[in-house]
């Protein structure tokens, strides 16, 4: 089973501590999302899980065994890279018997496994290619289905889908749901993109500069942000920010407001604004709306006409309105 | 960004070669340094005893020695010059279109892959040779005495014949680092009126900075230690005209049986390397960065 | 750069590059020419050289009076042998040096390179009477050890710069799929390493093949290779020009080819990776 503590890991590169005492609790079968700008520890964090790096204080527990000390291939876990990191001088059948191979099982069993997989992945067809004549996303299936065969405790993800084209990451990141309803097995994801987080978590943890921000899920994180940087980071487009005397009537250093929370009207409202540029995608229509408070971003209706230069109003709505201490501390 | 386990095993898997390398270096050189302070001579068994710094003084006091530092500079700055310029030369005009070019190129490539007893055999014998030689039937073509070229000029001779081999080496390097330019950046110096001599001084030459940095380099490590061209030809004379330090070493040595001579001269052989190393060194540890 | 180059200047451009191309290849086509006349023929004027009938006498002689192909041998098994133990240390150390590198890993590299720069002269009496001592003196065994520790920097630094351009990722997968240190190597890098091995072994054979200090040095007959056998040519009797051009044609042909074939990998292990 895939239960994965971490007891107060940390993570030091010569005197830089890039990743100060983390306490995280991972259920089995969970998707967990680590998420959060580049550089904030988040693949560092996964490698300390994967341990292919050592944690240079605290415990990693897998299953309930202590695994701090235990070598990659002893921990049950499987990675799937950034770069597939597939091999190259393999064919498709070859590497993802790799680990089969390395597990000295027995060459039917081998097969039997490897063919199961690749009809899971569709790649049942390509078996005898190698990763050189394959398309990105079919490289991304081979990576997977290297992982699957090991039945792992937990599946690894550094940032999958990060070299695919949009529509392509659309459908892998489907693909990869999929999967884990099918498997039930746990699944760690790092990436970089909020979409691909909410999308896809049972459970989020925000990382900053290597500190979990917060952990909870998609919606959790979307109703009730704990501070400014989860505000900021999850949800699209960002949620505004306002400062000063405004913010002062609500009681509060900042108040953040959703561009999706804000009502346009072209008559009457609390705040009034010149329209700059609109964007209009059909579905939706985002405005950015100069206002005194600087410039705010609305999400309207998608059959709104407004164009660059007009004045329109805007009413927040109360109920959603996130109000921030000078510290960037949600008050309640 | 790696594991204790993996830091462990790195150290486990690079400690044979460092180790060999350890010790073809502390043995043989300790044994040098302590024969060069011996009265040591290979028909004398038996007769050895310490005499401190008498071989260095009798090594550095003999008429032979500054001769062969003469040489050795002379040699090695002679075949750096000729090979850097011709080499330079010489890519440029391959870098042009022209028809045969891989031919061409596979030509002038060739004497570096000829083995250095050989090549030295085939000047001497076959080019050099007063009577026989290529040039002596030359000269007698036009009505000119024939010129004795490895008793006459014996060490501009070798300095010809080892810059025949290195020769392809720097042109191949160049050229290499010449077609690694790239184009946009000369059509751009073109765009902005730069004419043909101010692009190769502007453009391709700090280009080919790093690229003649390693051919300096790498032949200075390969010509210090020119043996086999000498010993072929001349045998390092006549006289003293062409010995070079890694020669006269050598006869003490290994001629005259001298071992304790010989050693002080390894060791002070040891010691000039090591301050062109040096500097060699800081050049190519700035150069070899990216 | 497609640009249109007027053909005047292409074929002036032609005419002197064969002529410089020709004339820095001569050499070695004249010793050719000569290997295929007869000695009479052989030190005749260069135009009369050319008409006189070819012959294979030389050769025959060659190899009949000082058995070239046992030097030859000789020559392949010291090449040879030296540059595989060479990889076979290596490997180990460039893979360290080059997916797990340490603070210290330049210096290392720099320091390995600076063994090369140490006078061989300078040791040349302690190998010389160790090797005696040993009775190594003349063997092959012994030739391969020198020329073995002489090229390990070489074959360190050119296996470190090609090894560095293989993600680490894909080692780390075979580590997460559960493979020790020797599969790793094994089953992933050497085969995935092929090319940058196979110019090191190439480069490295002949660098093995024309050395010519401690060949000339540690050999007496029986482990010659063909550089000391060649220099044996130097102080002839009578006329020898076909004989000697036959004996090093023969000693130049093998690796001159492989030369040709290793043109670019060349440039790349010369320069230590500097220049690609």
């Amino acid at each position: 089973m895939g239960e994965i503590i971490l007891k107060g890991v940390t993570k030091r590169f010569g005197e830089v501590e890039v990743i100060p005492p983390i306490d995280l609790h991972i259920n089995d079968g969970e998707f967990v999302v680590f998420v959060g700008p580049s550089g904030c520890g988040k693949s560092t964090l996964l490698r300390l899980i994967a341990g292919l790096e050592d944690v240079s204080g605290g415990v990693v527990e897998i299953d309930g065994r202590n695994a701090t000390e235990a070598a990659p291939a002893e921990r049950g876990l499987a990675m799937v890279f950034q770069s597939y990191a597939l091999y190259p001088h393999m064919t498709v059948k070859k590497n993802i018997a790799f680990p089969l191979k390395m597990a000295k099982l027995p060459p039917e069993e081998i097969e039997a496994k490897v063919q199961a997989a690749a009809k899971v992945l569709n790649l049942a067809n390509y078996l005898d290619r190698r990763p050189g004549q394959l398309s990105g996303g079919q490289r991304q299936r081979v990576a997977i289905g290297r992982a699957i065969v090991r039945n792992p405790e937990a599946f690894l993800f550094d940032e999958p889908l990060s070299n695919l084209d949009a529509a392509l990451r659309v459908n892998m990141r489907l693909e990869i749901s999929e999967l884990h309803q099918s498997l039930k097995t746990t699944m760690i994801y790092v990436t970089h993109d909020q979409v691909e987080a909410m999308t896809m978590a049972d459970k989020i943890v925000v990382l900053q500069a290597g500190r979990i921000e917060q952990v909870g899920s998609p919606l959790e994180l979307y109703r009730t942000p704990r501070n400014r940087f989860v505000a900021g980071f999850i949800g699209s487009p960002k949620m505004n920010f306002i400062e000063g005397a405004e913010a002062a009537k609500h009681g509060a250093h900042a108040i953040g407001i959703r561009p999706e929370h804000i009502k346009v009207s072209t008559s009457e409202g609390a705040w009034q604004g010149t329209v700059g540029v609109s964007e209009h995608l059909g579905s939706d229509t985002f405005l950015h709306v100069t206002t005194e408070y600087g410039v705010l971003n609305v999400r309207a209706g998608g059959e709104v006409d407004l164009h660059h230069g007009d004045t329109v109003f805007l009413s927040p709505d109360m109920a959603q309105l996130h109000r921030f201490d000078q510290q960037g501390w949600a008050l309640t | 960004m790696s594991t204790q386990a993996s830091r462990t095993a790195a150290r486990l898997m690079i400690s044979p070669a460092v180790l060999l390398l350890l010790g073809w270096m502390i043995i043989p050189l300790g044994m040098t340094l302590w024969f060069s302070l011996q009265r040591y001579n290979l028909l004398m068994p038996g007769m050895e005893s310490f005499t401190g710094f008498d071989n260095y003084t009798y090594f550095l006091t003999d008429p032979a020695f500054g001769a062969a530092i003469f040489n050795t500079l002379a040699l090695v700055l002679g075949v750096l010059t000729i090979t850097t310029v011709g080499g330079l030369l010489l890519a440029l005009l391959l870098d042009q279109p022209f028809w045969g070019q891989g031919v061409v190129r596979v030509l002038v490539i060739a004497p570096f892959f000829v083995m250095p007893t050989v090549s030295a055999l085939v000047w001497k014998n076959m080019f050099m040779n007063p009577v026989n030689g290529v040039f002596a039937h030359l000269a007698k073509s036009v009505g000119l005495q024939p010129y004795d070229f490895l008793s006459q000029s014996p060490l501009a001779s070798i300095v010809l014949i080892v810059s025949w081999q290195w020769l392809p080496f720097a042109t191949l390097i160049l050229l290499t680092a010449l077609q690694s330019l790239d184009s946009e950046q000369l059509e751009a110096a073109e765009m902005d009126g730069a004419g043909p001599i101010s692009r190769f001084v502007h453009v391709m030459l700090p280009h080919l900075a790093r690229a003649i940095t390693v051919v300096v380099l790498i032949q200075t490590i390969f010509l210090l230690s020119t043996f086999a061209e000498i010993l072929v030809t001349t045998n390092g004379g006549p006289g003293t005209a062409s010995t070079t330090l890694t020669y006269l070493v050598y006869i003490q040595s290994l001629l005259q049986y001298d071992v304790g001579t010989g050693a002080a001269g390894g060791i002070i052989a040891v010691i000039l390397a090591n301050i062109v190393a040096i500097f060699l060194m800081r050049m190519i540890g700035k150069n070899l960065e990216a | 750069m497609a640009r249109a180059v007027s053909s005047r200047r292409k074929a002036l451009v032609t005419v002197i590059a064969w002529t410089i191309g020709l004339a820095i290849f001569f050499p070695i086509l004249w010793t050719a020419i000569l290997s295929f006349k007869s000695e009479g023929n052989a030190i005749a004027s260069p135009l009369t050289v050319l008409t006189t009938p070819f012959t294979l006498e030389s050769y025959e002689t060659v190899q009949e009076r000082s058995n070239y192909f046992g030097h030859f041998w000789n020559s392949v098994v010291i090449s040879l042998g030296s540059t595989l133990l060479a990889l076979v240390i290596a490997i180990p150390a460039a893979w360290a040096m080059a997916f797990v590198p340490g603070r210290r890993t330049k210096d290392l590299l720099m320091w390995m390179l600076s063994t090369k720069m140490m006078p061989a002269v300078g040791v040349l009496v302690p190998i010389y009477l160790i090797f005696r001592d040993l009775g190594l003196l003349d063997t092959r065994t012994g030739l391969v050890v020198v020329l073995m520790l002489m090229n390990l920097p070489i074959v360190v630094w050119m296996l470190y710069t090609y090894f560095r351009e293989i993600p680490g990722e894909i080692l780390e997968a075979a580590r997460m799929d559960g493979a020790t240190l020797k599969d790793e190597l094994i089953h992933v890098l050497t085969p995935m390493a092929v090319p940058g091995i196979a110019s090191t072994l190439l480069l490295n054979i002949i660098l093995a093949w024309n050395e010519a200090f401690w060949t000339l040095n540690l050999t007496a007959a029986k482990a010659a290779p063909l550089t000391a056998f060649i220099a044996s040519y130097s102080s002839p009797e009578g006329l020898f020009y076909a004989k000697l051009s036959a004996a090093s044609t023969l000693a130049i042909a093998p690796i001159l080819i492989l030369g040709w074939f290793s043109q670019k990998q060349l440039v790349r292990g010369l320069t230590f990776g500097a220049v690609k």
